[in-house]
């Protein structure tokens, strides 16, 4: 009778197996996950718009970078550490000076929408009034200006800072109203804090003076 | 005839590999699930800047890339060493973007392209004045959605 054992396969070379599949995914694949500076950019358009929205001069924020890479903020030079505060002194107002923006209330934004027949706008206003209060919303924009020669570094490093500033204000009011940090809320929760707190930064385009 | 062996005589067990294929498996499985597959290879540097406020770009399937950077040295020679843009594996001129943004949106599900993203791989020496004529032709392919990619800044 043949009660011979099956004989052991042998298995000492799935270890080699393994490693050549092992080194070929280390060769082939990459570990780097793609992160950035999330921005949406105006459309275009193709005649100039004639009755452009007229923003006051106090609305607006002029972040200039010029072909030396050296920052000028509202026609005065600034050290790039200070420009998170200055920043969210410009969207705060908060001692309502005359050179600062206007503030408004978002129950009169509220009003706003629906004299303008915007029904959806006014209801996510209102909704955002329930959960934080009257708040008041500035009117500013961050105005980032920039010469074709200024580097691309130096350009970010404004952006990251501008973008800072927003995300400070938006992260505590989400922490104040929800007790979370703005990445853990919901989409329609991030939506609210941003009617508070819109990101209005505008990369214009830059002059055209000035060589490559 | 003696019970006990002397101890000189016996030899060192070996040592089992019976467990190292499980271990480089474990390995490759970590590798498997934690990288993603090269898609281009530069022929220019890109060595990002450094940020602090980034969000991570989800759904990669979405994401057109654009690379700028100086050619590579084997590069240099035919292509210069003024920044060059790159679209997949070859070195393009701005004029080219439009029709790759085309290309990569017939790809993609009509529902989804309302929210594909550009991601702008930029070497961090550039002027800005080549990025500006990049989003110029972003904004003529309606392509509004951009990602300026950088590293990771720890504050």
């Amino acid at each position: 009778m043949s009660n011979r054992k099956v004989p052991e396969i042998n298995s000492t070379s799935t270890a080699d197996i393994a490693f050549i599949l092992l080194i070929f995914f280390i060769v082939s694949t990459t570990m780097n996950i793609d992160a950035g500076i999330n921005r949406k950019l105006p459309p275009i358009s193709d005649e100039e718009i004639k009755d452009a929205p007229e923003v006051k001069e106090r609305n607006v924020f002029i972040v200039l970078l010029n072909r030396n890479n050296a920052l000028f903020v509202e026609a005065g030079p600034l050290d790039i550490s200070e420009l998170k505060e200055k920043t969210q002194e410009f969207i705060l107002n908060p001692l309502r000076k005359d050179n600062l923006p206007e503030m408004v209330l978002l129950s009169e934004k509220r009003d706003k929408a629906l004299a303008a027949k915007d029904l959806s706008k006014a209801k996510e206003i209102q909704r955002a009034i329930d959960i934080f209060g009257d708040k008041w919303v500035s009117k500013g924009v961050v105005s980032l200006q920039n010469d074709r020669s200024t580097k691309y570094e130096a350009y970010i490093k404004v952006q990251d800072e501008l973008m800072r500033a927003f995300n400070e204000l938006q992260n505590s009011l989400a922490k104040e109203a929800f007790g979370k940090p703005m990445d853990d809320l919901t989409e329609q929760e991030q939506d609210l804090v941003r009617v508070v707190y819109p990101l209005s930064i505008s990369e214009a385009e830059p002059a055209k003076i000035g060589g490559k | 005839m003696s019970k006990f062996k002397k101890k000189g005589d016996s030899e060192v067990p070996a040592i089992s590999t019976s467990s190292l294929p499980d271990i480089v498996f474990m390995l490759l499985f970590f590798f498997m699930a934690a990288t993603s597959m090269r898609e281009v290879s530069l022929k220019i540097i890109v060595k990002m800047p450094e940020a602090s406020e980034i969000k991570k770009l989800e759904k990669k399937s979405l994401v057109s890339y654009i690379y700028v950077g100086k050619p590579t040295e084997i590069y240099q020679k035919k292509f210069g060493s003024e920044p060059r843009i790159q679209l997949n594996d070859a070195l393009k001129d701005i004029s080219d973007i439009g029709q790759y943004l085309v290309s990569e949106r017939e790809k993609q599900n009509e529902a989804d392209i309302p929210f594909m993203t550009t991601s702008l791989k930029v070497d961090g020496e550039t002027k800005m004045g080549v990025i500006t004529d990049i989003k110029q032709e972003l904004r003529r392919s309606d392509a509004l959605k951009i990602n300026y990619s950088t590293r990771k800044l720890i504050r």
